[in-house]
């Protein structure tokens, strides 16, 4: 075993680990904890495959905006919880065996797949992957068009954020 | 490979010589290597702020006509170190009903955010942690987990004084984060690359001359991130007694205070970095210290201003500092960036005294327009608020009513 695998286990147990407590945990403001330890977990696969864009993307995006915007929202939603309530569902057990099966029937079609066994290659270090990402994300026989489609989607939120945070009783 | 050309690479070959001599495979080696780096880089910077409290201090104390620290060692230079073993031997105070996790987890965050910048700061050519190829994503990525420290503090506490000083930091920093980026995507475009070393190398002019507007909004956006004065609403003392951090003590207060001082010698060194060509000086290339004494330089000029603003201007209200970010800033920088990327592209083709001139021109056409705009809202604002109507008599003489 690698060094590098050792380092990969210990994170993948982590951000498994705080994915559990996010749901398991009483106070919310500690799930909101949980699920930033859990991003920060997948982050740092990215990182160890390779892949630093994606590692600092996700800290900027999932950190730096979505689990602020989480905080602020369990900040504004407080005791919606109360301890004395079970956190199960009644059914729990039938969801638990539902998602179970479909964990297992997952791994058992993904298994039949080649690239399953394959051992990961390094990447060719004279590439720049941010240059050839770039380059796909602008390129017409790339991915040009949902980008485009994409920042389109944006910028509708965009408008109709500023359209609801408007105060139309002035007017 | 000399002590003098490449000092850290240097020491890094010879104690992987050693670790690899112990027995330990290559690969254990390396990272035990990467995380003695990290841990040296982390407690050099820490140590080193020692000595800014007390260069502040100092300074502060100068610009406001007194005499500082000047009792502990030869200028009282021993001073922080005193304050340091207090700080140390102060009881942990937890307040009733804290979020104990939070609680805790704050002023960690705080000096983590600002740290992990210092693994990409180039100080000189090859005295750096890594050439990051993201190297200005993650230096934004490092200043959100500076403030989700703050936040969890504000929260953490369970006092309504550090909530409103977090819902501030909230309000501020994420604002300020937004012509930030736009205009951190002004030197980037100019370089081709995010990697920090890559752009101290690419100026030539250093990028202030090509874009003062950018570095402009870059540094004023900086110090609201650093959140001091004159943009220290989240511990504005008057109003909300010390903000978000006033149920700390001890090492868990001096941690915040540790961070902040951190963080202002560190935006000082990005500033440099990234607008004032880093290390590039004569003779830089070949002798690193040289290099590193040229960033020295110039981050001391970028803190001396930052210290200036911070003894010389009064604190901004809340609604002024957002009105400032989002009617002022945000749009500037947009028109900045496109301006800028359509002026450097079309003279792209011209020599280097052309494009720098054009760029020079274009930033002066957007400065006048701005103060222009700016002149005509100041007329809005001022227009009388009270107008005395027809009935209301004026007296002839105001020397009359006055007495």
């Amino acid at each position: 075993m690698t060094a590098v695998q050792i380092v990969f286990l210990a994170v993948a147990a982590l951000t498994l680990a705080a994915a559990v407590m996010v749901v398991s945990l009483r106070r919310m403001m500690q799930s909101a904890l949980a699920l930033i330890l859990a991003l920060v977990g997948v982050a740092v696969i990215f990182a160890l495959l390779g892949s630093g864009f994606f590692a600092v993307s996700q800290v900027v995006v999932y950190i730096g905006a979505i689990a602020i915007l989480i905080i602020f929202a369990v900040m504004l939603t407080q005791n919606s919880m109360s301890p004395e309530h079970s956190q199960m569902n009644p059914g729990f057990l039938y969801a638990a065996l539902g998602s179970a099966l479909l964990f297992s029937s997952l791994v058992f079609i993904l298994s039949m797949w080649v690239g399953f066994y394959a051992i990961p290659v390094n990447l060719d270090p004279s590439v720049d992957t941010i240059t050839v990402l770039g380059l796909s994300l602008t390129d017409p026989q790339g991915f040009a068009l949902p980008f485009e489609i994409v920042s389109v989607l944006l910028l509708a939120a965009l408008i109709g954020g500023i359209y609801i945070a408007r105060d139309h009783h002035r007017d | 490979m000399t002590f003098w050309t490449d000092p850290i690479g240097l020491l890094d070959a010879w104690l992987f010589a050693v670790l690899t001599g112990w027995g330990l495979p290559a690969d254990v080696s390396r990272i035990i290597l990467y995380i003695l780096g990290g841990f040296v880089l982390a407690t050099g910077a820490m140590v080193f702020t020692v000595f800014l409290i007390w260069l502040e201090r100092k300074l502060i104390g100068r610009f406001q006509d007194r005499f500082g620290p000047n009792r502990v060692g030869p200028f009282g230079i021993f001073q922080t170190v005193a304050d340091m073993l207090k700080i140390f031997t102060k009881e942990f105070i937890t307040p009733d009903g804290a979020d104990l996790i939070p609680y805790n987890l704050a002023p960690i965050l705080s000096v983590a955010g600002v740290l992990f910048v210092w693994a990409v700061l180039p100080f000189a050519i090859n005295m750096l942690g890594v050439n990051l190829n993201v190297g200005v994503l993650y230096v934004v990525a490092a200043g959100a987990i500076g403030e989700l420290g703050m936040i969890l503090a504000g929260w953490g506490s369970n006092n309504k004084f550090a909530l409103i000083g977090a819902f501030r930091a909230i309000g501020q920093m994420i604002s300020y984060e937004v012509p930030m980026i736009l205009t951190l995507l002004v030197p980037v475009m100019f370089t081709g690359s995010m990697g920090l070393n890559d752009i101290v190398k690419a100026q030539n002019p250093w990028f202030v001359v090509v874009a003062p507007l950018a570095a402009f909004i870059f540094f004023i956006s900086q110090v609201a991130e650093n959140a001091r004065a004159p943009f220290d609403l989240t511990e504005a003392e008057s109003e909300l007694v010390a903000g978000f951090n006033i149920e700390y003590s001890g090492l868990k207060f001096g941690m915040f205070y540790v961070a902040e001082f951190l963080h202002a010698f560190t935006i000082s060194v990005l500033f440099a970095v990234i607008f004032l060509g880093g290390w590039l000086g004569p003779g830089a290339e070949k002798y690193p210290w040289l290099g590193l004494l040229y960033t020295m330089i110039k981050t001391t000029v970028v803190f001396f201003t930052i210290l200036l603003m911070r003894a010389g201007l009064p604190r901004f209200r809340i609604d002024q500092v957002m009105d400032l970010n989002w009617k002022l800033f945000t749009p500037l920088a947009i028109g900045i960036l496109i301006v800028t990327a359509v002026v450097d592209k079309s003279l792209a083709l011209f020599t280097p005294t052309i494009r720098v001139l054009g760029l020079l021109a274009a930033n002066l056409v957007m400065l006048l327009v701005t103060l222009r705009f700016l002149k005509i809202f100041a007329q809005k604002k001022r227009r009388p608020l009270v107008v005395p109507s027809a009935s209301t008599e004026l007296p002839d003489d105001i020397s009359e009513v006055l007495l």
